[in-house]
């Protein structure tokens, strides 16, 4: 063919090589598949100009993601905006700063459409009539959303403590949504079990070679929105941590394949710290992560006990030389507020524990005050609505009465700041 | 096929969950009981009665695979003595793939 760019899948442990099917795991030594691609092949074939003259989204690059013709599903998803953040850079106290907001995803507003999107193309491509996930909520909602528009049955399986939008979220699309009592780890273990089973395509289990290299397309649009250079820091929510693996990734395919020259860069890792095993074991200086078995944070989406990434995640932080923090709940609201009140950016509580953990993070110098730093902003704050509304004011109201109004605003500093 | 000594406190032997992926090299059994007093043994003679199993299981410093779990119980052996972890009777061993997922 002479146009086969994505090769087949290989052991990241063993390095030993499976056909492109519908596996996920090495039967040698159990480690996980990952796609493998002919770079030279890639590198002849792509360029800055090449990309650029492609529509606006994440397919853009699709000769670095694992699909064999031309994508079929979430043609619309990525190229999110890339936010240029002064006023929360003035406020972070660093001299440059970026906020990739996925927040703003297509189909539904969270950077798990990336993902979707590769492993619902590549499950059309195996044949697959069912696709299904164990989702902390946002998968379930793009899984429902793209199998819908594709016209897919699906099946999703969440935790039964989901917050309400993102259980409606799913719902609507007329998918089966099935909540599990217990922790997300558990509702994974279950679908471990069915994927086996039933012969469905399990985006995040049977799936996941393709699926995880949806991410990458993350960091392919921060280098290109950059100007193609890469961030000399980005920061990264980690929940199984296969997000931030693959930004390093999409980093080093980049310079592999010429699109840009070889350059340093330093990735750091965020979690909440009701469930931080990645954080934790890299604050001790261990790759041997400790599961968490019973996750607490206001951070459902982040609350992976046993996340399946990372010891890899832990080792890109170490090797790029960044750092990993962990951020309470109060810290989580309070970075929301701060992303909302300085960008006019509304995140999930991810998105929260990223800002928090970039605050520490340049206080503590790992990132320092003249450098430049993305954040990669990864669901929309509606879907978390209620773990923000207590924490925030309730409207004032009047009657429809000018004399009430001027009486409610006497006191406000604004109006008379901006009067003077 | 396994031989149980008659004296119990001589030798003890414990049963060890094999995964649905091992058992095609443990003729299809889905428990084993071998003797041993520490993990260490156990695993070690499970690889003398079925040795295709041992680089199965373990990596080439003889440590057990990344992505293989062994639980004690309910206990990751990585956060007890590894394969120093003592074991006693009744206590039920599993090795069981690392999870994917997420």
């Amino acid at each position: 063919m002479g146009k086969e760019f994505f090769s087949y899948l290989k052991c990241r442990e063993c390095g030993r090589q499976y056909p492109k099917k519908a596996v996920h795991v090495c039967e040698f030594d159990f480690g996980p598949l990952e796609a493998d691609y002919n770079y030279d092949l890639i590198k002849h074939s792509i360029s800055r100009q090449l990309i650029e003259s492609r529509p606006h989204s994440m397919w853009r690059y699709r000769e670095l993601l694992p699909i064999d013709g031309d994508p079929t599903v979430g043609l619309n998803t990525g190229f999110t905006p890339l936010v240029k953040a002064d006023r929360l850079a003035k406020a972070l106290g660093v001299k440059e700063l970026y906020v990739k907001n996925d927040a703003f995803n297509y189909p539904t507003l969270s950077f798990k459409d990336r993902v979707v999107s590769v492993a619902l193309s590549r499950a059309k491509e195996l044949g697959f009539q069912i696709v299904a996930c164990a989702s902390t909520g946002n998968l379930a909602n793009s899984v429902a959303a793209h199998a819908a528009g594709a016209g897919l049955k699906s099946y999703v399986l969440i935790p039964a403590d989901l917050e309400q939008s993102k259980v409606l979220n799913s719902l609507v699309y007329g998918t089966n949504v099935i909540g599990i009592h217990g922790a997300y780890d558990q509702v994974n273990r279950l679908c471990s079990e069915i994927a086996g089973k039933y012969g469905w395509g399990f985006v995040n289990v049977n799936l996941r070679p393709y699926y995880a290299e949806g991410s990458k397309s993350m960091g392919f649009e921060i280098t290109e929105q950059l100007g193609w250079k890469l961030p000399r820091h980005t920061v990264v929510p980690m929940a199984s941590g296969s997000l931030l693996t693959k930004i390093a990734k999409s980093y080093q395919e980049s310079i592999k394949v010429g699109l840009i020259d070889e350059q340093p860069f330093t990735i750091h890792g965020a979690q909440a710290t009701g469930c931080s095993p990645i954080s934790q074991a890299f604050k001790a200086g261990t790759d041997l992560i400790r599961p968490v078995p019973k996750p607490k944070t206001i951070a459902k989406s982040l609350a992976i006990g046993t996340p399946a990434d990372g010891y890899y995640a832990v080792n890109v932080i170490k090797a790029s030389r960044g750092g990993s923090e962990d951020a309470s709940d109060e810290e989580i609201i309070e970075g929301i507020r701060l992303l909302a009140e300085t960008e006019g950016i509304f995140a999930e509580t991810a998105g929260g524990v990223t800002v928090a953990c970039a605050k520490k993070l340049i206080a503590s110098g790992k990132i320092p005050a003249n450098e430049s730093a993305v954040l990669c902003i990864t669901g929309h704050g509606l879907k978390t609505a209620e773990a923000v509304a207590p924490h925030l004011p309730s409207p004032r109201l009047i009657n429809p009465s000018l004399r009430e109004f001027e009486a409610l605003i006497a006191n406000d500093t604004a109006v008379h700041a901006a009067a003077a | 096929m396994r031989q149980r000594r008659n004296d119990p406190t001589e030798f003890m032997s414990l049963p060890i969950t094999i995964p649905t992926q091992l058992r095609p090299l443990t003729d299809n059994l889905d428990i084993v009981e071998v003797d041993g007093e520490t993990i260490g043994d156990l695993l070690k003679n499970l690889g003398k009665r079925y040795p295709a199993l041992n680089e199965r299981i373990f990596d080439a410093q003889g440590n057990v695979r990344r992505f293989l779990n062994v639980y004690v119980n309910q206990d990751d052996i990585r956060w007890l003595q590894e394969q120093e972890t003592p074991v006693k009777s009744g206590d039920e061993i599993s090795i069981v793939p690392g999870m994917q997922g997420g």
